[in-house]
């Protein structure tokens, strides 16, 4: 491709570097309210959060010009190494890392300390810009499909190894890009099916689950073939499978309960069904019945799961979310007072640095995940409007500029950056307002670490210097 | 460049205002339109008021009130709750002085401004009452009730133990306790902490901004309530206790007084003493420091079961017994005494003497000659064996190993073992000669006082006895612990112990002779044993006494220790005669014995620690 040599600084977008600059600077006033203490009024007190935070805005502004001086071309060229050297980083902090409560997430290196995790999000967002770019992006094929679920989810393995499963989850954002990018929604629907269907399982009997499952399937069966002896004659074979099982059960083995009874039913049912999919080539309903035995798959599996193989703690954490459980001061304690906080804001907040549960430090975690209960606190329902408004601002704008890209390889970035931004915003502010569970990762900008402010901005400014550079290649 | 998933653009899109949407909704309903998040922010400080249980009584075997609980109230503050307050009056209130104020005020902030801690401990009932109608104007201070012991009669320190605040390392160690909790040490306190202690509840009240109490936490639904501590009916007989006490004082040494067919200690006195009162709340650390600082006396030291002395004469009785069970002796045989056996000196008396009169004029040539003959029975092929035999009758008694007492700190004494002397001496280089002194009491054996009272109840029941035990029940229906309630048997011939009962009651009540007639009593059949320790210290010998009565179907069994008081029958034969008919008869006939006990001092100046 061609150059041509531009001025790359007039060039950056100055709505998304302006939105930026207010979210990091609001961010160091909540810091600054979040920790405050009547006896700490120095403002660069290197030994109080603020100051901190303060120091590494200073390095982000750095880091920021340093990341636009770069070249585009190198971007492209060493996405790959950027993201294997990310990966090791993640393998090294398993080993090397300091161990906090724990888990082994941060390197320790003097007084500062540098989590990888975050960092790792703008080396996901190359490698699969830089890989779907090279295969065009023709996600229907397999293969490619493949690889780039394994680019995504490879460093969230490797974090739930740490472990820390609230920052491994933010990498399932990036399926976003994968739907941009062809992708088919069928996998984005069943997607969303599991997790209403996660959170039904664990909230309904799973007796009446199944049998409502059951009935569900046959009854979209009907709808879509209108042959009603047919549906009744699956469903006919389906109960006497059903007896005959239960009978064996009651009998001889005992031991299964009644959904599991079903379930097997279902399965040998099947059988019989096959016969009838085969002949006739009813394609449909053989989806139909695919997905009912998935559902119900997916249904016993995810009791196992939720009882056997996630900890007690996150467990409560979303049988609290769900109202199965209540627990105000032992695990629900942060959420309930972060919605105390948020609430007590009422219409327009109660000023700044007046917020009485931030002051008596009743919110735990308030200047890092929780930091929107000091915004929603001090500022009310009008100030969470406006940060909410920011971020949405900022999100459409970098979708736009993403639309705007000429290569391929910047428009995927760009929708990378757009996910990882969306999923923080949407999570941690949801968990402040109790609808997502507590999942600890941090509100892009605002939340104090120095770690997560350096990849965000990281992540912002390599997608503003690609887009700056748009008009250098005349492709 | 053709792209055909374009469109999709617009659906990314709609997630992000649908989702911003949800989040704008949810803000909406809980800042805006619900209420009571404002109202529980206001009321959102939970305050944990401890509800502190009281202890546990302890009652003597009469169930005579010893310990008991008296109310004392800690003033607590939560820095961050405290605001501009009046600080003079507040001082005026509490009688301390402004520096002193700031310097808590300080120690408060540094450990944390948000949890509550101790302001002022255990301020008097009086200061608390006037303290009660003003603190309303001092936000930020509470008061936390607690309760602190009180002792009936200045006795018994010893047994009792104390209740001291749990150190921060038992805190790190014992999920139970918090830091500022109370646990006993030393004594029943410590031994009993568990049934004593209680549980401990809380309340949980919601407290506004400013420290005012608005209610119940969740309607008390969280509350839990204090289970009070169980009360402890000790063994020991609280009348004779202070007599014993009152006899020892201003003497060095230790009583102990069991009854035998149930291994109670009726009485356990370690001279000098202290009053326990004096280890009660805020004075306690420096009485403590005092007390402990106290070298030369030793206050706090238990020489019931923390000093080891050598028996003397005291010892007899037992090697006469292995005697008779190894049939090396029969009550009959009679050994001559020239003044003393070989190297062994012994005091003028009549010679020979059969077993009855070797004990009862402590003939130290007679068991210098049973005790050869015990080890060097043709039975055992080598003194080692022999040795071993001896041994293991000592150890059936109770000696060389704890006997078990519910004391933390009991001794084992010591009977040494074969291979102490084979390393000595070398195997097989050593002879019964070598150790001849054990025959008497002297020499390696070391022995506590509550051993040879233990021994004692042994001999009075003629074969057997219970482990000592300081506990006779705990609250409505605990059983103590099992072993107490173990017979222990020896494996010696009652017919044997009869033999020695006779001996000692020839000792007591025999004639012209007899070492131990001035503890004689006029209705009852006192049976003992004098012994004159020699110290290994080098200074005047200890006196030694042990005894049981009645002979037959004896009630208690008691042993005597006098430091550097001289002969046992001198001193603590007199002094195991009087507890006996005290404890017998409720009085004391003999007042001039009584009266030169009382006068006896043997530690310069006034060892009475009160």
């Amino acid at each position: 491709m061609t150059t041509r040599n531009v001025n790359i600084w007039n060039r950056l977008d100055k709505a998304s570097i302006a939105i930026f600059l207010l979210l990091v600077i609001i961010g160091w006033f909540n810091i600054y309210a979040a920790v405050y203490n009547e006896e700490h009024t120095r403002i660069i007190d290197l030994s109080q959060r603020y100051g901190k935070q303060f120091v590494w805005i200073l390095l982000t502004i750095v880091i920021a010009v340093f990341v636009v001086v770069i070249d585009t071309r190198f971007y492209f060229f060493f996405a790959y190494f950027i993201y294997g050297g990310l990966i090791l980083m993640l393998i090294f902090v398993l080993i090397l890392g300091k161990d906090i409560n724990g888990a082994r997430s941060w390197f320790q290196i003097g007084s500062l300390s540098l989590q990888p995790s975050e960092f790792a999000k703008f080396g996901a967002a190359l490698a699969l810009a830089a890989y779907l770019n090279s295969t065009k992006q023709d996600l229907g094929k397999l293969r490619i499909f493949v690889i780039s679920i394994a680019i995504i989810l490879f460093p969230a393995l490797l974090i739930v190894l740490q472990p820390d499963m609230g920052s491994a989850v933010v990498y399932f954002a990036l399926f976003i890009v994968l739907f941009r990018e062809g992708m088919s929604p069928y996998i984005f629907v069943s997607g969303l099916l599991m997790v209403i269907l996660f959170f039904f399982t664990l909230v309904f009997n799973n007796q009446y689950l199944t049998i409502g499952l059951i009935a569900a399937g046959f009854a979209l069966a009907w709808f879509v073939t209108r042959k009603w002896k047919l549906c009744l004659m699956g469903l006919g074979i389906l109960i006497i499978v059903f007896f005959l099982i239960y009978g064996l059960n009651s009998l001889v083995i005992k031991s299964m309960k009644d959904e599991h009874v079903l379930f097997i039913s279902v399965i040998l049912s099947g059988a019989a069904y096959a016969v009838y999919f085969y002949n006739k080539k009813a394609v449909a309903l053989f989806i139909i019945f695919l997905f009912l035995l998935g559902s119900l798959a997916f249904v016993n599996s995810v009791d196992f799961a939720f009882n056997n193989i996630m900890k007690p703690h996150q467990k409560e954490r979303v049988e609290i979310l769900l109202g199965i459980k209540s627990d105000p001061h032992g695990t629900g304690y942060n959420v309930n007072q972060s919605i105390i906080s948020i609430g007590s804001g009422g219409f327009s907040g109660k000023g700044y640095l007046q917020g009485t549960q931030t002051k008596f430090k009743f919110v735990p975690a308030q200047s890092t995940d929780f930091i929107f209960c000091t915004i929603g606190e001090e500022w009310g329902f009008l100030g969470s409007l406006i940060i909410i408004g920011l971020y949405v601002f900022l999100l459409i704008r970098l979708i736009i500029l993403a639309e705007r890209q000429r290569s391929g390889f910047s428009r995927i970035y760009g929708y990378g950056v757009v996910s990882v931004f969306f999923i923080h915003f949407f999570i941690n502010i949801g968990m402040a307002v109790g609808l997502v569970p507590v999942i600890g990762i941090p509100l892009p900008f605002l939340s104090y670490g120095g770690s997560s402010l350096w990849a965000f901005t990281i992540l912002l400014f390599i997608f503003l210097r690609l887009d700056a550079s748009r008009a250098e290649y005349l492709v | 460049m053709k792209d055909a998933f374009i469109s999709r653009k617009y659906v990314i899109m709609a997630l992000i205002v649908l989702a911003s949407l949800l989040l704008i909704v949810r803000l909406f309903v809980i800042q805006v339109v619900k209420d009571t998040y404002r109202l529980s922010a206001d009321n959102n400080v939970l305050r944990y008021v401890t509800q502190y249980p009281a202890r546990g009584l302890i009652y003597d075997r009469n169930k005579k009130l010893m310990v008991y609980n008296q109310a004392a109230y800690d003033l607590m503050v939560v820095p961050a709750q405290v605001s501009k307050i009046d600080t003079s009056e507040f001082c005026n209130l509490l009688e301390i002085s402004t520096t002193s104020f700031r310097e808590r005020m300080d120690e408060a902030v540094s450990y944390s401004r948000r949890a509550p801690s101790v302001f002022l401990k255990q301020i008097s009932a009086e200061s608390y009452a006037r303290l009660q109608e003003k603190l309303f104007q001092y936000p930020g201070f509470y008061v936390q009730p607690r309760t602190l012991r009180k002792y009936s009669k200045p006795i018994a320190g010893h047994i009792l133990g104390y209740v001291s605040e749990v150190d921060e390392a038992l805190v790190k160690k014992e999920p139970y306790y918090k830091s500022g909790d109370y646990i006993g040490k030393l004594g029943i306190e410590e031994a009993y902490e568990k049934y004593l202690r209680g549980q401990r509840g809380v309340k949980i009240f919601l407290v506004d901004v400013y420290s005012r109490i608005k209610g119940s936490y969740a309607d008390g639904r969280m509350d839990t309530i204090a289970v009070q501590g169980e009360d402890i009916v000790s063994s020991v007989d609280m009348d004779l206790q202070e007599y014993g006490e009152l006899l020892m004082r201003n003497k060095s040494g230790s009583v102990v007084a069991i009854e035998p067919k149930t291994g109670e200690v009726l009485a356990l006195v370690s001279s000098p003493n202290y009053d326990p009162g004096l280890l009660v709340g805020r004075i306690r650390s420096g009485n403590f420091s005092r007390l402990s600082a106290d070298t030369a006396q030793l206050p706090l030291f238990n020489r019931a079961i923390q000093a080891k002395y050598p028996p003397g004469s005291t010892f007899k009785p037992i090697n006469g017994l292995i005697g008779l069970q190894e049939n090396v002796i029969a009550p009959s045989t009679v050994f001559g005494c020239n003044n003393g056996y070989l190297f062994v000196a012994c005091h003028s008396h009549s010679s020979p003497l059969d077993l009855i009169h070797g004990i009862s004029n402590s003939c130290n040539s007679y068991f210098c000659q049973v005790y050869r003959r015990i080890l060097e029975n043709p039975k055992y092929p080598t003194i080692e064996d022999a040795y071993s035999k001896w041994r293991e009758y000592l150890t059936e008694f109770g000696f060389g190993k704890k006997l078990g007492i519910e004391f933390p700190n009991e001794l084992n004494g010591l009977i040494p073992s074969p291979a102490y002397f084979d390393k000595y001496y070398g195997k097989n280089k050593w002879k019964a000669l070598t150790v001849i002194s054990m025959a008497i009491g002297q020499g390696e054996v070391e022995t506590t006082p509550l051993q040879m009272a233990n021994m004692t109840a042994a001999i009075a029941n003629r074969g057997y006895y219970y482990i000592p035990h300081i506990v006779k029940s705990i609250g409505n229906d605990k059983k103590i612990d099992q072993k107490y309630l173990t017979r222990q048997v020896i494996n010696i011939d009652s017919a044997n112990f009869e033999s020695i009962v006779l001996g000692m009651e020839q000792a007591v009540n025999g004639e012209a002779g007899a070492t131990a007639r001035i503890a004689a009593l006029k209705d009852i059949i006192v049976c003992g044993k004098t012994g004159t320790a020699q110290n290994p210290h080098g200074r005047k010998d200890h006196s030694v006494f042990v005894a049981f009565a009645p002979k037959d179907d004896p009630k208690i069994a008691i042993a005597v220790y006098i430091e550097n008081a001289g002969f046992g029958a001198t001193y603590a034969a007199p002094v195991a005669s009087l507890m006996i008919e005290k404890y017998l008869t409720g009085k004391v006939t003999n007042a001039w014995s009584e009266q030169r006990i009382l006068d006896l001092n043997l530690i310069a100046g006034d060892n009475t620690q009160r």
